[in-house]
């Protein structure tokens, strides 16, 4: 029991810690952004969704203090569980959404045919 | 744990929710630390994992829509970065600020615990006034949830998000009132560690709003 109260509630350090590993993990993406840094747009985006991730492994892991053994591993099972649902609906709805979109008519093709018929 | 029924009323108050681990009660000083572990705090991470899943959802709407601005203002034209990081921080700082709070609680420190909360609700209070002040910007340029499926997608999210915290600040401020009137009891406590959660579960939902919607949107 006594290993849970470290990791329940923090301390002031892990507190400090996971707020100083945030600022980081926030001021370098906006600083990409707001600074105009000469990266091609691949990059940029690939800094800021690596950055934005790792922020929230930090935030699950410093604020909320989830740990594999806390409440019985349910926290940390509901919490896996939660994440797999998102991945599907979130790359399932793009995967599919942008395949309908690219078989799509293009909106400039569809304005001409429609002047045609006229 | 039957004989407790009939006398006056146990060490530590009535428990009103199941407790677990029957077979060691000990009611010693250390018992404090751990009346959190019940299924009070399960159950409110649990549906912490629910509500992910609307955002998730209102994620995947934006990621699919967000790029139809049907012939309207894109991201570029209206998102002010600058305000965001401000904004960003606000809740961050609140973040961290509760975090103190909850330490200053289990050190029984309740009025520096009270000075973190007034903190943290005056951080939350100033995040939702920037976002007030960026949707009364947006709706005067005419970019409405109305304007366009990236509009409607972007209001709905932002908008979601938004009302959580003003929740979870209303929410603060009764629990002050709570903690002013009765204390730190047990179930101050649980509920000040079920609102630790929320607001920090909010504060991890706004890195994917500002990764993926504001810093995003002005790149692309």
């Amino acid at each position: 029991m006594s290993a849970h109260d470290h990791s329940d509630h923090g301390s002031y350090r892990s507190y400090i810690i996971g707020f100083l590993l945030s600022v980081v993990l926030t001021v370098v993406p906006f600083w990409i952004v707001m600074a105009d840094v000469d990266v091609s747009l691949g990059v940029a985006l690939a800094v800021i969704f690596g950055l934005g991730a790792i922020q929230v492994l930090v935030h699950v892991y410093y604020f909320l203090h989830v740990t594999v053994q806390a409440e019985d591993g349910w926290q940390f099972m509901s919490l896996l569980f939660t994440a797999i649902l998102l991945i599907i609906i979130m790359s399932g709805s793009i995967w599919v959404m942008l395949h309908l979109h690219e078989n799509m008519m293009p909106a400039h093709d569809q304005i001409e045919r429609v002047r045609d018929v006229k | 744990m039957a004989s407790s029924i009939a006398s006056p009323a146990p060490e530590g108050g009535y428990q009103f929710y199941v407790t677990e681990d029957p077979h060691h009660d000990h009611h010693g000083g250390d018992d404090e630390e751990h009346h959190h572990e019940t299924g009070t705090m399960l159950g409110f991470w649990i549906y912490l994992m629910s509500d992910c899943l609307i955002f998730g959802i209102l994620f995947a709407v934006y990621a699919v829509v967000g790029q139809n601005y049907a012939a309207g203002p894109s991201p570029a034209d209206l998102f002010e970065i600058d305000k965001i990081l401000l904004a960003t921080f606000f809740l961050l700082f609140s973040s961290i600020t509760y975090g103190f709070a909850v330490i200053n609680m289990q050190q029984k420190k309740q009025n520096a615990m009270m000075f973190w909360l007034i903190i943290t609700g005056l951080f939350g209070f100033g995040f939702l006034v920037m976002e007030v002040l960026e949707f009364e910007h947006l709706w005067h340029l005419g970019a409405g949830p109305g304007a366009s499926a990236f509009l409607s997608a972007f209001w709905t999210l932002v908008g979601t998000h938004g009302l959580h915290v003003t929740a979870g600040s209303i929410w603060l401020v009764v629990l002050l009132v709570q903690v002013k009137m009765h204390g730190l009891t047990e179930a101050n406590i649980r509920r000040i560690l079920c609102l630790s959660l929320f607001w920090h579960f909010l504060d991890l939902i706004w890195i994917g709003v500002f990764s993926f919607v504001y810093l995003t949107g002005v790149l692309l």
